[in-house]
């Protein structure tokens, strides 16, 4: 069974004037132990589809329609109660802007045993200890309790975060653009650390960029989103090399393959609005497209 | 350590430059303030009142230089004269009898209005658009935008003079001396209640909607929504990760006022007849008492560099961030 399954996810940011579609029918599912991960420009909804599986958008957004399970169980449906049980607990995130995800005032130590002793009945000082032996876990020394976020560097910050993540050892995992702040080294160590943690916690992924190299580098299966839709759904190898939607086959030609011969980068038309999308088709086994949305001056060069 | 050092040291100097311009001060005025208050009292001055005039604002003759280290010692040992007005007083006695009895009104009432205006600011930004949000913010916006005098003469003729339920005037029922038995410290606080209670309403607004601002600013940090997801209790999220962070600017806004206080509230004092500072500084302004003004005005800044000081060691405390290594 799948630990997590978005079925026709609608979530719109209501104005007096208008309402504005963040996510139109996104439906995926996630495998235990399996990273898909979301690609798509800014503003396509990535990061609204991410928010609405923790339940976490805040006015004007609202989800209109659709279902969230994870194991089964009706996400929508949680009380306040039970959904702070299950967050961290079941689902965990990594945010966007993980550099200032920390409160600047409290202990790092502090913020990491606030989040266990959050669900589980455990002592100051064993909680203590945890915080120690999950910060060895990415690789900081576990003295560094006693900083203050503004004591780290962004990549330890971001280990920190991704450490909180772990503390209970989550089903899923949600990286909504873990590595946007930081230069391409630092990026490198923070994707290798995740894997390892993904190999040995085994836990599912939702892997949220807009960097198709790291995107391909780290996923099993990848969906492409445009203007709040899935337009291409499939393993991450068939849309390396057989992407049949327009806007994907745009989006692989916007960054420079490193090895093999030299092409011609065709990036993303300007202009190009995609509006209306149809429901996806099955055009081989596991690779979901939709159907038409051709309007991509191809190759007018 | 060493930044408290640094705090300390930049304090010290702050007040020997208050202290000095109080030195330069009336020597920079035409003529001298003794003559024209000797002019103005048409000479009915005692020589005794003359001298100490004129020791207290070093016009007694003689080149600066002489003048003031004179003027350095008398001011570290605490000699301010004798008051003109209330002769012959000295003036640290004038000031030690109303300051306790101001420290006491303000402390009080800025207690009440820092507490209770930042605790409704917190719950309003938490519940932003909610009951408490609407209703109160305009509402004590509009209290505290009477003059104050008017709402503290309303107060009083009410609950004062119609419905005889607070004390008229002064600190104390005459007849009573200060001690500490239970009756007295009862009496003292009924005749507190109203002038604190007419202090709080006016300042209390201001408190709030700061509070409710950074608060809300605060609320759309990504370590508040991090906090959420981490499944963090409502009330923890709000005062642990929230107001610890939003309290921050409001700490120097309560050190500057913990400072004025010493200043005292002047139109408290006066329409409730309260023994206070500022009714004796009005006094002393009236009556050209110069040693009590230079003293209170010493008083006054020595506080408020106090309290300055107080906040910037409070906020390293608050704040790891102003910690520098």
């Amino acid at each position: 069974m799948s630990v997590l399954e978005v079925q026709d996810l609608t979530v719109e940011y209501v104005s007096d004037e208008r309402s504005v579609r963040g996510a139109d029918r996104v439906s995926f599912s996630i495998e235990q132990g399996e990273i898909l991960g979301l690609a798509g420009e800014s503003g396509c909804g990535k990061s609204t589809c991410a928010n609405a599986i923790m339940r976490l958008l805040k006015e004007p957004a609202r989800i209109t329609g659709g279902s969230i399970r994870f194991d089964g169980h009706d996400v929508l449906d949680m009380d306040a109660a039970r959904l702070r049980q299950w967050r961290w607990r079941e689902v965990a995130m990594v945010f966007q802007s993980a550099m200032s995800s920390l409160n600047p005032v409290m202990r790092i130590g502090d913020q990491l045993v606030d989040t266990l002793r959050a669900h589980e009945r455990i002592s100051r000082a064993d909680a203590w200890r945890r915080a120690g032996e999950l910060l060895a876990m990415v690789r900081i020394d576990a003295d560094r309790l006693r900083a203050y976020p503004h004591q780290l560097s962004g990549g330890q910050r971001q280990r920190v975060v991704i450490a909180m993540a772990c503390a209970l050892r989550p089903r899923l995992l949600i990286l909504d653009e873990p590595t946007t702040a930081l230069d391409v080294v630092v990026q490198q160590e923070i994707l290798q650390q995740i894997r390892e943690l993904q190999r040995e916690l085994d836990f599912a992924v939702l892997f949220i960029t807009h960097d198709m190299s790291l995107m391909l580098e780290l996923s099993d299966r990848i969906g492409i989103m445009v203007a709040g839709r899935i337009v291409e759904l499939a393993p991450a190898a068939t849309i390396r090399d057989d992407a049949r939607h327009p806007y994907t086959r745009a989006l692989m030609g916007a960054f420079p393959p490193i090895s093999g011969p030299r092409t011609r980068l065709s990036g993303l038309a300007e202009g190009v609005r995609f509006t209306d999308v149809p429901d996806l088709v099955e055009v081989a086994p596991g690779h979901l497209v939709a159907p038409g949305g051709a309007p991509i001056q191809e190759e007018a060069a | 350590m060493r930044f408290i050092l640094r705090r300390i040291g930049f304090y010290l100097l702050a007040f020997w430059v208050s202290i000095t311009l109080n030195f330069l001060l009336p020597r920079l005025m035409p003529g001298d303030p003794v003559t024209r208050m000797l002019s103005r009292s048409q000479q009915r001055l005692e020589p005794q009142q003359i001298e100490a005039l004129q020791q207290m604002l070093g016009v007694n003759g003689g080149p600066w230089w002489q003048e003031y280290p004179d003027y350095l010692r008398r001011v570290l040992t605490g000699d301010f004269g004798v008051s003109i007005s209330r002769f012959p007083t000295p003036v640290t006695e004038v000031i030690a009898q109303q300051l306790p009895w101001t420290l006491l009104l303000g402390g009080v009432s800025l207690v009440i209005a820092v507490v209770l205006g930042n605790l409704l600011g917190i719950l309003a930004a938490w519940r932003r658009g909610g009951l408490l949000d609407s209703v109160a913010p305009p509402l004590l916006v509009f209290i505290g935008s009477f003059p104050y005098f008017w709402l503290a003469m309303g107060a009083l003729y009410l609950f004062g003079v119609m419905l005889g339920w607070a004390p008229l005037r002064h600190a104390f029922s005459v007849g009573l001396t200060p001690s500490w038995d239970p009756t007295f410290i009862g009496d003292v606080a009924a005749h507190l209640v109203l002038p604190a209670l007419s202090i709080v309403l006016v300042s209390i607004g201001g408190w709030m909607l700061g509070m409710r601002n950074t608060m809300i600013a605060t609320n759309a940090e990504d370590y508040i929504l991090m906090a959420e997801a981490k499944g963090l209790s409502p009330s923890r999220i709000m005062l642990r990760y929230g107001a610890r962070n939003a309290l921050l600017p409001s700490v120097t806004s309560i050190g500057m006022s913990i400072g004025f206080i010493v200043g005292g509230a002047l139109l408290t004092e006066v329409v409730f007849a309260y023994p206070g500072v500022g009714y004796q500084l009005l006094a002393a302004v009236q009556g050209l008492d110069y040693p009590l003004m230079q003293g209170l005005f010493l008083t006054i800044t020595a506080a408020v560099l106090l309290a300055n000081l107080l906040v910037d060691l409070v906020y390293v405390r608050l704040d790891p961030r102003v910690r520098v290594a």
